[in-house]
């Protein structure tokens, strides 16, 4: 069983994985005992104990790396290091767990990291249920030195997995619009960084603007809406290469593109004489096929995990709510009748939920609802809340939030995260203004 | 339905700025622009129009704008090569929504310049949304200015 795990993985990965088993002594005791709901660790976080990963000194900064991403998912609280009682000499060994209990930590992180003969690094950690004495799981992976984020933010999806049975998060990236200048002429550029901030850099040199990137499912693409010709127009950029086109050659304004859940479609709204109606364009062979016929404003489709539906932004019945149609076309229903007005809705990879922007009196929201409408939830609320984004695993969404404008400066706009119950958010460093995030699948390993 | 309706209204109010089209403009006062100059344009003609709230359809300010637009640039206008015709939101909305709504804006005005007899093809339009406000602002007088359609000689 592990073995097959092990090979299937190491084949996909690039990235050679072992997994560790539990000690002879401790394999009798092994249960996972330690698990929570995300709903539940939202209110009240798992005391975890992250120990400096022992042997190159990476492995303090693979550890810290594993931490924060704990402490920033909001469901689990890192315990102060000053606190620790036993010093981990040899994360191979059982360790002392009335030394850990005593600084009440329910579970415990060991590892270590050494570098190999033939130039690799190798990274082992170790998840032990202080509590019941247990191992829970153990890894360890081969890898370039210049990898170790990666190693250890892979490490935190696997300690996020074993504990609240969902999948992680964190080895993921972000492109977002980047933001500097007066507010009557801000210059906007695509950047692109890991999730917690880290690799940052620039994909457009700000000549013209770029607005509303979205992550292809194949992970090294994303659309987004440039100026670049004039005309504003939906195009499509390799992240790693940087390689950029334009996606189809229309007279008008196309804009508000986003990726069918295989990739092979890119779903978005084109004008035609003042009336923006919703296409699907074929990514491979550029046929497009018309999905809405109507003279209101059709815009923002998503799709929906299965490709069978798409969401969208319509103000057909005279204001701007959410509808939603089969995905070659038709009328659509209704689905938003809360107060104020709903648009930009995305659906969720899990399909449970379609986030939302929401305004009412003088705010604008980030919301979810039920796809039928239903189950209607507020998670963050402010002067201007706008574009929801999600994790891969459907329990986290990154928006943007702007400050209003004050003495003729433009007021300052931020990425922010929070979870899809309401209770974790937290702001995610940039080093500019920052707006429009969109955030990866889960990096293929 | 409620597109028909608004649709309805801008015939009706197309007949209305019609029967006043022959109004003599106030120009000529202090004419310090040299004649046929976007500064000129600027001033006799006014060169942008204002919106209501989430609405592309054109008040009366705007239609009596536009006609002196319209005269303007068939006096001037073959001195340029097209008039684009930018349309704005203010940014009590979406990114996306607010550059659909700029079009249908912009779409407005050059919907009308046309039914004044300006030529189509020389008239362009483009949607900013939100992205380059007039004024730089969080209350209605700043949203009020930003909600507009911007003629440009080219």
């Amino acid at each position: 069983m592990k073995e097959t795990r092990m090979s299937r993985r190491m084949v996909a990965a690039g990235l050679p994985l072992i997994v560790l088993g539990t000690p002879a002594i401790l394999r009798a005791q092994t249960r996972g005992l330690l698990q929570v709901t995300v709903e539940g660790a939202s209110a009240n976080p798992v005391p975890i104990a992250v120990t400096d990963f022992v042997g190159d000194p990476v492995g303090v900064q693979i550890s810290q790396v594993i931490s924060a991403d704990l402490e920033r998912s909001g469901l689990f609280r890192p315990i102060d290091r000053g606190a620790f009682i036993e010093r981990i000499t040899d994360p191979g060994k059982a360790p002392r767990f009335q030394d850990w209990r005593a600084i009440n930590a329910d579970a415990l992180v060991v590892g270590s990291a050494t570098q190999q003969a033939d130039g690799r690094l190798r990274v082992e950690f170790r998840l032990w249920d202080v509590a019941a004495g247990s191992q829970m799981t153990g890894r360890a992976f081969f890898t370039q030195s210049a990898n170790w984020r990666r190693i250890a933010h892979i490490v935190a999806d696997e300690i996020f997995k074993r504990i609240t049975g969902e999948d992680g998060f964190f080895d993921t990236r972000v492109v977002y619009v980047a933001e500097t200048g007066p507010g009557n002429a801000r210059v906007k550029r695509l950047a692109i960084m890991d999730q917690d901030g880290a690799n940052h850099r620039y994909l457009t040199d700000g000549r013209a603007l770029a607005l509303t990137p979205r992550f292809s499912p194949t992970l090294q693409e994303v659309v987004y809406m440039s100026y670049a010709q004039g005309v504003p127009r939906v195009f499509l950029m390799n992240v790693d290469t940087a390689r950029q086109e334009l996606l189809g050659n229309f007279p008008n304004m196309t804009f508000a593109p986003r990726f069918s859940p295989d990739g092979n479609r890119v779903v978005m709204s084109l004008a035609t004489d003042g009336n923006s109606e919703i296409y699907a364009m074929d990514v491979r062979s550029r046929s497009i096929s018309r999905l809405t016929n109507h003279p209101a404003i059709d815009t923002s489709p998503s799709y929906s995990p299965d490709g069978g539906r798409i969401v969208f932004t319509s103000d057909r019945g005279g204001s701007q709510q959410i509808y939603v149609m089969g995905a070659g076309g038709g009328d659509g229903q209704r689905i938003s009748f809360g107060q104020g007005r709903y648009s930009t809705p995305v659906w969720s990879p899990r399909g449970d939920y379609i986030a939302f922007t929401k305004q009412e009196g003088g705010s604008f929201s980030i919301g979810i609802m039920r796809p039928d409408g239903s189950g209607e939830r507020i998670l963050a609320s402010s002067y201007l809340d706008e574009g929801p984004t999600w994790a891969p695993n459907g329990r986290y969404l990154m928006f943007f939030r702007q400050a209003p404008n004050a003495g003729g400066r433009a007021g300052a706009v931020r990425l922010y995260m929070v979870d899809t119950t309401g209770r974790v958010l937290r702001p995610v460093p940039t080093p500019t203004d920052a707006s429009d995030p969109a955030w990866s699948p889960l990096i293929p390993q | 339905m409620r597109l028909n309706i608004r649709i309805l209204g801008a015939v009706a109010a197309l007949l209305l700025a019609a029967a006043c089209s022959s109004t003599p403009g106030p120009e000529g006062a202090t004419a310090s622009v040299a004649p046929g100059t976007p500064g000129h344009f600027q001033q006799v003609a006014g060169d942008r129009v204002y919106f209501e709230t989430d609405q592309s359809d054109l008040r009366p300010d705007a239609r009596a704008t536009l006609d002196k637009q319209a005269a303007w640039l068939k006096q001037y206008g073959d001195r340029y090569q097209q008039y684009v015709i930018e349309g704005h939101a203010d940014e009590r909305g979406t990114r996306e929504y607010n550059l659909a709504l700029g079009e249908r804006r912009a779409n407005s005005v050059r919907t009308y310049l046309v039914t004044q007899g300006i030529a189509t093809g020389k008239l362009r339009t483009i949607s900013y949304g939100k992205e380059r406000p007039e004024v730089v602002g969080s209350d209605e007088g700043a949203w009020s200015r930003n909600r507009r359609a911007v003629t440009v000689l080219q």
